[in-house]
């Protein structure tokens, strides 16, 4: 038997993905998809850059179009949208205490004007 | 004496996920709060002051970065094609797609070592103002981790991959957790570069 038989027999009985040729098919087409998608987007990051808008609307269509990426990288690279439950609670925790992380010196930003 | 390590095939009854899995999970969070650290510094360093620097006006070259940008995200797929043909069991495909990884981790190195070049030409250091300082921390700390990264996928194309004439399913794995890390660095970049270049 070949490497190649020994190793899709294996996968057969450990993996939790679906290990189908037809499958890995739809999965590449889908990353695929993806990389185009994440390419358009830095380009809308850049092309936003140069129009020269007032600071809060310039950060803030930046970072939107930022978190759009970052959903397409979690969500179909890293698989997030289909994940184990504990993954998700381990994420929820850290989510929180990066946005304490976030929020305290955006708040100092409120009470540098509202000096 | 041989110890087997439990559960880094198969996935635990009670987690739902082999060992590797939920621990890069572990590490990723802890990353995240690295990172989110010296993203709370440029808020608070940023919002201290009337007047930030655009990253264009301190002379960051937004070209070479959004080429980086591009480089990073065709990595973050060759990392993911080489784990979807190790599941239908190919590894000559899997070993060229993680060489095509390596090759742009190269690439974005490089081009990071001319833009610090270049901003080192013109006497531009961390010591120089609060805006080098963090520009050079985050992108230094995040450089750090691409070049972890590079290591890794060399050992997995090299003496690593010997592993999978015994046991494929777990070198499968292997390559699906530092598939996870190569992302996270991907998604780590993905907020540097607006922050630091285009604001």
């Amino acid at each position: 038997m070949t490497e190649h038989h020994d190793a899709a027999e294996e996968h057969e009985h450990v993996h939790t993905h679906d290990d189908s040729p037809e499958a890995v098919a739809k999965e590449v087409r889908k990353y695929l998809v993806v990389f185009f998608a994440l390419a358009c987007l830095t380009g809308i990051t850049v092309a936003i850059a140069y129009q020269h808008f007032e600071p809060p609307v310039a950060i803030a269509a930046a970072l939107i179009v930022a978190s759009i990426k970052a959903f397409l990288v979690a969500g179909y690279f890293m698989h997030l949208l289909s994940e184990r439950k504990l993954i998700y609670a381990v994420l929820a925790i850290t989510v929180f205490f990066f946005a304490m992380l976030i929020w305290g010196p955006w708040n100092h930003h409120y009470d540098y004007f509202g000096r | 004496m041989h110890i087997e390590i439990p559960y880094n095939v198969r996935p635990r009854p009670d987690t739902g996920l082999y060992n590797a899995k939920l621990g890069i999970w572990l590490f990723l969070a802890s990353e995240v709060m690295l990172f989110g650290a010296l993203f709370s510094s440029l808020i608070l360093l940023r919002s201290g002051v009337p007047h930030w620097p655009h990253g264009r006006d301190e002379g960051l070259n937004i070209p070479l970065a959004t080429v980086n940008t591009l480089v990073l995200i065709i990595s973050s797929v060759t990392v993911v094609l080489a784990w979807a043909n190790l599941r239908l069991g190919d590894l000559k495909k899997a070993r060229l797609f993680l060489g095509a990884t390596l090759l742009c981790a190269l690439g974005f190195m490089v081009i990071k070592t001319i833009e610090y070049t270049d901003k080192f030409h013109h006497h531009h250091f961390p010591s120089t103002n609060n805006f080098y300082a963090i520009y050079f921390t985050l992108t230094g700390l995040h450089g750090l981790h691409v070049l972890g990264g590079m290591i890794v996928f060399a050992y997995f194309i090299g003496p690593g991959s010997k592993m999978w004439a015994t046991e494929p399913a777990r070198f499968t794995n292997r390559i699906e957790v530092c598939g996870l890390y190569w992302h996270f660095v991907d998604l780590v970049w993905i907020f540097l570069f607006p922050v630091l270049y285009l604001l």
